[in-house]
């Protein structure tokens, strides 16, 4: 455990300052290239770099090389591989428009070089009752994780800072997770992701300065995947991510299909006359998390992001408690 | 209304824990005997099979708590 600090250390210093210090420099370079989006949530018109995505994922690499520089562990290897995959399907949708289908399809192969390089263990531990050994149907569940977690980051990602700021909180909840249930290396491997989302939430909050984009989204929701399998905590995974699959649900299952949100026609929220969020009554718009919150009245849109940050942490603390839960059998 | 989110992560919690009792006590022990070498790849068909089911009905019953919880906020 003690030997483990050192790279601890490092790694996270790493992942902070990469995010930290190349990011005014991407904004920039990204204002004078014009790739900029109007923030749509904004009463006056105000335009915002994207994405964000490229530094994200240099803060993940440089970080997780340090590690393997240390560990020499297949683990870090399979996350890099999955994580920079991951990044590229997002990258190609911030440049070109694809259809629904094309990021849970290509995430789907993102996940190969997880059963590739052999880093998962196909027991399923669950909390009281113990782990269940489910080798065929494990691969299914590599296959499927890395687009739900992808997807459901990149889902969430509606209103300023809120996809890093939820990150910041689901990733560290999970790295709590793995250092309860002793799994100290995969719990050091999984810090940087949390001091890259802590970073980026830096630029990302509000006002944004930047938005992480599909690359930002996907990288933060493929790297939580992956470390959730490799960890073998992918019940655990799941409940620190419940808000955002929770959106996820809401929204596919008033939708009742898979399709990007840039092709819904009805609008889930609309503004006020001092620019507050409302939900509307449109009954062709999507059911969604924001809508959700909203239903009690209109709020800002700080107010919409700190009610998401305080679902997480209920979710987080849920998570923890479980971890806590996997040492008692019934 | 953030009460009733609370309530709804709270039941899917609670749901999770219920459906990981469930797969352990169900799926765990299947085992398929007198198909030679092909023994576990039908005893993972069968898993698979029955993992499929409880997550159908994981779906459904969270459905049924969604529309329960926020049915005075969801009109669509």
């Amino acid at each position: 455990m003690t030997e483990l600090i050192i790279p601890a250390i490092i790694s996270c210093i790493v992942a902070f300052f990469v995010v930290f210090v190349m990011t005014p420099p991407l904004i920039k370079f990204l204002g004078n290239r014009n790739l900029a989006v109007q923030d749509i949530n904004k009463k006056e018109s105000v335009m915002v770099v994207r994405p964000g995505g490229p530094i994200i994922i240099l803060g993940i690499i440089a970080a997780e090389i340090v590690l393997y520089a240390f560990l020499q562990l297949n683990e870090i290897l399979a996350i890099i591989i999955t994580t920079f995959a991951a990044f590229v399907i997002g990258y190609i949708d911030d440049r070109k428009v694809m259809g629904g289908w094309f990021k849970p399809v290509t995430l789907a192969i993102a996940a190969i070089p997880i059963i590739a390089f052999g880093a998962y263990d196909s027991n399923l531990a669950f909390p009281l009752f113990g782990t269940v050994q489910i080798p065929v149907l494990y691969l299914a569940l590599i296959i499927f994780m890395i687009p739900i977690t992808g997807n459901t980051i990149n889902s969430i990602d509606v209103l300023n800072g809120v996809a890093s700021g939820f990150m910041v909180i689901a990733s560290f909840s999970l790295s709590i997770c793995l250092f309860i249930i002793g799994n100290y290396e995969i719990a050091i491997v999984s810090l940087p992701l949390g001091f890259v989302s802590l970073a980026f939430y830096k630029y990302h909050k509000i006002p944004s300065k930047i938005f992480p984009g599909d690359s930002g989204a996907l990288t933060f929701g493929a790297m939580y995947g992956a470390i959730a399998i490799v960890g073998g905590v992918e019940i655990l995974a799941a409940i620190a991510l419940l808000p955002a699959v929770i959106n996820s649900f809401l929204f596919l299952s008033s939708v009742k299909r898979i399709v990007e949100h840039r092709q819904i026609k009805g609008k889930p929220v609309e503004h006020t006359d001092d620019f507050r969020l409302k939900a509307t009554d449109d009954k062709t718009a999507p059911v969604t998390l924001v809508r959700l919150i909203l239903a009690g009245g209109p709020l800002s849109e700080k107010q919409v992001g700190y009610a998401i940050f305080k679902l997480a942490l209920f979710s987080g603390s849920l998570a923890i408690l479980t971890a806590f839960m996997m040492r008692i059998f019934l | 209304m953030k009460s009733g989110l609370f309530g709804f992560l709270f039941a899917m919690w609670v749901l999770m824990l219920a459906g990981g009792g469930i797969v352990v006590t169900l799926l765990g022990p299947i085992s398929i005997s007198g198909f030679g070498e092909f023994n576990w790849l039908i005893a993972s068909i069968i898993k698979a099979i029955v993992a499929i089911v409880l997550v159908v009905i994981w779906i459904l019953i969270l459905l049924k708590l969604k529309n329960w919880i926020f049915r005075k906020e969801i009109k669509s």
